[in-house]
Parts: structure tokens; C-alpha cells; sequence
């Protein structure tokens, strides 16, 4: 009982905020709803024993990637945006295409059937610790995918640079 | 014990309320945060198959789309500036230089 209870509080109030962060007319609130969100969504990470994924969340998402909107947003000048209409003249097209994915995907759920169960069960990782064995998986089956991501980030960065750049005028 | 199920709905919930706001906001940071959005409904769906199905390959792959997700960020943020500072306007409908 008290699980689904837990999970009832979860799914309501990150679908409300879900909500709430497409339709603010300001963007400054928008970031603010998208805060709480991902911190409820960190909590139910952890609601689903994914320790370390809940405190990523929290560090990058609410940390680093918010942050940086937030910065972006105050960069902008909002004054006509928040004169201008919320919605473009056409929103129940964009409803419907959403409806529409939101029925076949529930329809693909209804008739999901699990894949055979892995080898990492509660009782294995609590005994060997959480972080030890995603850091194992991570850095023998993955350590491919983990180079790639690093240069992933080293081409954010100097494209981030390179594309924010203010042109000198010679 | 809660479904596997109820966590994919919600997962589902997510991903179209991220959908209905990029196709209709025009607001850029707010289209972009729809896409955030997005990529956070098909974490929850991740993690909950990897609690459900007792593997962490799942969890694994949350790292490389927050990853990623940070990388679009960055990217997307900055092409958000050079565009302001060319146009002085948030606005997608505004910019239809290129008459796509």
C-alpha cells in the first residue's frame, strides 16, 4: 500500500509540474517549475533504487543544465515575449498530434512483455555496493561508450565557445 | 509492489507533455526545455525497467543520455545567444531567413 501511495504522490505532482513548465508564459517560472520537477524526480530515482542516478540529477540537471538556462533567460530581453500569445494559433493540432502518441504508446504498454530478468539483483549490489558494480559495468562493458562521451563533451565545449563567440570587427 | 506498468504510463504522461510543448510554445527556451523534458520522460522509463528487470545496463544508459542531455544544453544554449544577438527576438516565427 504504501509504495503505491509514494508512487500516486510522484506521478501526480511531476505530471502537474510537467504541466505547468510547457504552459508559464514566463520562462523564468518555466525553469523554476522544471527545478522542483527534476528534484521529485530525483527522489523517485531513488524510489527505485538508483542512488547514484538521483544524485546525477540532481548535480547535473538541477545544477549545471537549469543553471545555465537560467543564465540564458537573463541574457535575453523577455519584455515582448510576455506580450505576445502563449500558444500559437493552431494548439489544438500540436493536442491532437500529443494525444495521438500518448494512445499508441499506451496501447504499446499495455501489451509490453518483460525481457528475461539480469544477473543484478537487490540483494547482489547490496552487497557488493551500488556505486562498485555500476562502476564496473561502466568501465569494462562500457568503457568504449564512456570514451566517446567524453569527446562528446570536449566538442560541446568548443562548440559552445566557438558558437557564443563575439566577432571581432578588424 | 507498484507495476512496472504504472511507471511506463507516467513515463509515457511525460514524453507527450514534452511533445505538446515544442509543437505548440514558440518561445525557444520554453521548446527547448519541452525537449529536456522529453529526454527526462525516457529516463524514468529507463530506471524503472532497470529496478523491474534487475539490470543495471539500464542505469548505464541514463549516464550517456544526461550526457548528452548536457552537451544539447550547452550547444543549443549557445545557438540560442548568437541568435538573439542577431535578431533581438526569442521568437522561432521570426526567424525565417531561410525560408524552410
Amino acid at each position: 500500500m504504501l509504495p503505491k501511495l509514494f508512487f500516486g504522490y510522484f506521478a501526480v505532482v511531476i505530471t502537474v509540474l510537467s504541466i505547468l513548465v510547457v504552459t508559464r508564459r514566463n520562462p523564468v517560472h518555466s525553469v523554476m517549475w522544471m527545478l522542483l520537477l527534476f528534484f521529485n524526480l530525483a527522489s523517485m530515482y531513488l524510489f527505485l533504487d538508483a542512488e547514484f542516478i538521483a544524485a546525477i540529477q540532481v548535480i547535473v540537471y538541477a545544477g549545471a543544465i537549469l543553471v545555465l538556462f537560467l543564465f540564458v533567460v537573463l541574457l535575453l530581453n523577455l519584455r515582448e515575449e510576455l506580450k505576445a500569445d502563449r500558444f500559437i494559433g493552431s494548439w489544438p493540432a500540436g493536442l491532437i498530434v500529443a494525444a495521438a502518441i500518448m494512445v499508441s504508446m499506451v496501447f504499446a504498454i499495455n501489451s509490453f512483455v518483460p525481457g528475461p530478468m539480469g544477473t543484478y539483483s537487490i540483494d547482489y549490489i547490496q552487497k557488493e555496493t551500488y556505486t562498485k558494480v555500476l562502476g564496473e559495468v561502466l568501465y569494462t562493458e562500457y568503457l568504449f561508450p564512456f570514451e566517446i562521451a567524453s569527446l562528446i563533451l570536449l566538442i560541446a565545449i568548443i562548440g559552445a565557445i566557438v558558437l557564443a563567440k563575439k566577432r571581432m570587427r578588424s | 509492489m507498484v507495476p512496472l506498468q504504472w511507471y511506463l504510463m507516467l513515463s509515457a504522461a511525460v514524453f507527450t507533455i514534452g511533445v505538446f510543448g515544442f509543437l505548440t510554445r514558440r518561445n525557444i527556451i520554453i521548446m527547448f526545455m519541452s525537449i529536456e523534458l522529453m529526454l527526462n520522460a525516457v529516463n524514468i522509463s529507463l530506471v524503472s525497467f532497470s529496478h523491474y528487470l534487475q539490470d543495471l545496463r539500464g542505469q548505464i544508459l541514463v549516464f550517456f543520455i544526461i550526457t548528452v542531455a548536457a552537451a544539447e544544453a550547452a550547444i543549443g544554449l549557445a545557438i540560442i545567444i548568437a541568435l538573439f544577438r542577431n535578431k533581438t527576438t526569442a521568437h522561432v516565427d521570426d526567424m525565417n531567413e531561410m525560408k524552410g
